[in-house]
């Protein structure tokens, strides 16, 4: 392959023009995005989003801009999953199908790595930037300019699967890139260094964030907040956190060895020459079993503050849940092999890791039970966000049983690498981290915004989307057992096709649930004053974010709270205590907003790109950037401000405007008979 | 474990505590280097003797220099200590376990 020094392999033939399918894409997406910029150029919006948006270091901003990222990234794993199925439902026999075969393995790599990295990671982190700092009684995260950098190197990679689009070709290795596939010798064309270079520039942008919240939930608790006080969701974050700072260095090696065989010409995972490609698989899922629990911890966390919420109880069994929790970050770190039953390791080792699979379903139904308890004989309110609570715990239960019968290696090498596999997993993900969050995202966001979601549309979104989830996903698990392999493009067997065309009517009504998702966030918009949250605490919940007004001012807090109880607001409301502060306020120190986070990301785009395409001068510019700012950065003393109390005071005023009454009648009722 | 600024870390910094480790760091040295080069252990006892030697410099390093004891303003530390010891030998163990097996299971003779 030629390299010349300005372009490095670039050449106009990297866009593939003659693909249709792509090429429309493309083109849709560059007329709407520059209809976008006309518009916010139109309506003088640039200014705005930039000051108090693109280089804000608010953890709450960053939440939102972490999830609309997501939601972004979602539709176009989504369009994947939906080009698949109705590829699938087609090539049977004489049917081709309408995908070549090297385009549609890009769909399904593309699908995968972007539904995890992309799409559960950016949402949960975005929840948990909301979220975390409001429940402990903090300002703000404990490092808020790396909070902003790890937004923009999450965007960065994002952007990274974006471009291969158009310039190249995405990795044709499925997510996890095994080798020697994924080596040079197969994979020679850019489409795994895409791949690889968006994870492992994401995955430092996770890292990161492992460390700033894991420092943030440790050190900056209110008062009074002991571990065991600590609200639930913060727990399982925290324990969150702690995954993602072991397992996260795993990955970012096993992809700096990998880069190193195809770019350095060495063997580390090869056929040739000492290299061993199985322990590429063995690295991976290091790194890729405790990153399930990753996105999976949160959305628990999310379901127990949700059904005790709704059920207007406490949660049963906290402490449970808790160490449930804790033994998850010790379990998940011993299962990794039953990824790799097949792999040719002895009977002894499967076994071990067959029965410490099978234990760590014990956690998890302690969880489930916990969930089924905090409802028993509770007052439920059928809300969106606990309609999706108990659609996950239905369907999750179908999932993990699947799952503790795929963890027994000899059914396992009937079941692995077939349509079952597919199956199972889709049931513990859907359920168990993207319900979570969609949960989340009901719950919350009255507080995000000041109003609350509707639920006609809300509820219609959940029906579609569970009954669309059993349609596409039940099929998926005869197919495994009638013995179809995943990743088909082409089959010959016509008893398969009734089942995929199944499978695609599920995809429809998912999109239909997809759809109903923008018209609830549509609706809600156009009704917004009568949907108007007007006490801050709209569900009657628990926890300190819902004891200032929706939306919160940007210090969150006037004064610290004083926490007295695990349940710190519940307590408030039962004993008569006022949340809102009152003067005289001290002065409060705050965080300046940064553009140097908005910069680092755009070097890092950069320098992925100079990477994949051997555009030496700009890897070397682009690293250059990234260590000048972090040097500007370093020896800038201007980063924080003083907030003087007559600042506090006005802003606290205007805050609590859109409250009418401290606590509402009703939730303070609920709260004395929960 | 309550928030508050003022719970640094902080040990007071004292010569003699690293005076003291240093010391018998290497003591423990040259004892396991006393044990094999005098001869004066041979076998299973010569093995066991340098192991001990080392073990027990581990625990004097953690101590001696960086302070990991049973006091409550350590427990953090001890706790992640103790864990990132779990996991790095989950992992290391764990992998040696598995390629070896698969190794002599799938290229018998190699």
């Amino acid at each position: 392959m030629t390299t010349s020094a300005l372009f490095g392999r670039l050449t106009l033939d990297a866009i593939p023009y003659q693909n249709p399918i792509i090429m429309t894409t493309v083109g849709t997406v560059t007329v709407l995005g520059v209809l976008l910029v006309a518009w916010l150029t139109y309506q003088r919006r640039w200014a705005y989003l930039w000051n108090e948006w693109f280089t804000s270091v608010d953890h709450k901003r960053i939440g939102i801009m972490y999830i609309i990222f997501s939601v972004i990234m979602m539709l176009r794993g989504f369009a994947d999953a939906i080009m698949m199925r109705t590829h699938q439902a087609l090539a049977q026999g004489l049917g081709q199908g309408y995908l070549p075969p090297e385009h549609y393995d890009q769909i399904f790599s593309a699908h995968g790595t972007i539904m995890i990295i992309f799409v559960a990671m950016p949402f949960f982190i975005g929840l948990m930037n909301y979220v975390v700092p409001l429940q402990i009684g903090a300002r703000d995260v404990a490092y808020p300019f790396l909070n902003s950098v790890s937004f923009w190197l999450t965007v960065a990679s994002g952007l990274m699967v974006m471009v291969s689009l158009a310039v190249g070709d995405f990795s044709q290795a499925g997510w996890s890139g095994y080798p020697p596939y994924s080596e040079l010798k197969f994979s020679p064309s850019t489409g795994v260094d895409y791949w690889m270079w968006s994870l492992q520039l994401g995955g430092i942008g996770t890292l990161v964030t492992g460390i700033n919240f894991f420092v943030t939930i440790l050190r900056m608790r209110a008062p009074g907040m002991s571990l065991m006080k600590m609200p639930i969701f913060t727990w399982t974050i925290f324990v969150t956190t702690v995954l993602i700072m072991f397992s996260f260095p795993v990955l970012t090696v096993t992809l700096a060895l990998l880069a190193m065989d195809r770019y350095l010409d060495m063997h580390f995972f090869t056929n040739e020459l000492g290299g061993n490609q199985m322990m590429f698989a063995n690295l991976f899922w290091i790194w890729g079993h405790p990153e399930v629990y990753i996105v999976v911890l949160p959305a628990f966390g999310i379901f127990s503050e949700v059904v005790s919420t709704f059920s207007h109880k406490r949660l049963f069994g906290y402490a449970s849940m808790v160490y449930a929790t804790i033994a998850i970050a010790i379990l998940s770190f011993v299962v990794w092999l039953h990824h790799f039953f097949t792999m040719g390791s002895g009977a002894n080792v499967n076994a071990f890791f067959g029965i410490a699979t099978m234990v760590i379903a014990v956690p998890t139904g302690v969880k489930v039970f916990n969930w089924l308890f905090t409802m028993y004989r509770g007052r439920i309110e059928f809300t969106t966000a606990m309609m999706w609570s108990i659609g996950f715990i239905i369907t999750f239960a179908v999932g993990g049983m699947t799952g503790v019968l795929l963890a027994v290696p000899g059914a396992d090498y009937m079941l692995h690498n077939s349509e079952f596999l597919v199956a199972h997993f889709h049931n513990m993900l859907i359920p168990g981290a993207l319900f979570g969050y969609f949960a989340g995202y009901n719950y919350w966001f009255p507080k995000m915004f000041g109003f609350r979601l509707d639920e006609k549309w809300g509820k219609r979104s959940f029906w579609s989307w569970i009954v669309g989830f059993y349609l596409a996903f039940m099929p998926l698990y005869a197919l495994g057992f009638m013995g179809m392999p995943r990743r088909m493009s082409h089959y010959d067997n016509p008893y398969w096709q009734p089942y995929l065309i199944i499978a695609l009517l599920g995809t429809f009504l998912v999109a239909f649930g997809i759809f109903s998702q923008i018209m609830q966030l549509a609706v809600s918009i156009r009704q917004r004053h009568a949907l108007r949250d007007t006490t801050g605490d709209v569900w009657g919940s628990h926890s300190l974010e819902w004891s200032i007004p929706s939306p919160p001012a940007f210090y969150n807090f006037a004064k610290t709270p004083v926490v007295e109880d695990l349940y710190a607001f519940t307590y408030m409301k039962e004993n008569g205590i006022n949340p809102r502060a009152s003067a005289p306020f001290a002065p409060i120190h705050m965080p300046r907003n940064s553009s140097i986070g908005v910069f680092i990301g755009l070097f890092t785009f950069t320098l992925g790109f100079g990477l994949v395409w051997h555009v030496w001068w700009l890897v070397v510019g682009s690293l250059f950037a990234i260590m000048s700012l972090l040097v500007m950065r370093s020896s800038d003393d201007n980063v924080d401000y003083e907030l003087s109390p007559q600042q506090v005071a006005l802003y606290e005023a205007q805050a609590y405007q859109s409250v009418s009454q401290p606590v509402d009648q009703r939730t303070q009722d609920l709260a004395t008979q929960g | 474990m309550s928030h508050s600024d003022t719970q640094h870390d902080v040990h007071p910094l004292s010569a003699k505590s690293y005076v003291v480790g240093f010391s018998l760091s290497l003591l423990l040295t040259i004892a396991a280097f006393g044990a094999v080069m005098s001869g004066a252990l041979t076998g299973v006892t010569e093995i066991v003797a340098v192991v001990l030697c080392a073990v027990l410099q581990i625990y004097v390093q953690l101590h001696y220099f960086l302070h990991l004891d049973g006091s409550s303003e350590q427990r953090w530390n001890v706790m992640s200590f103790a864990y990132t010891v779990v996991i790095i030998a989950l992992i290391v163990v764990g992998s040696l376990w598995i390629t070896y097996n698969m190794h002599k299971l799938m290229m018998p003779g190699a």
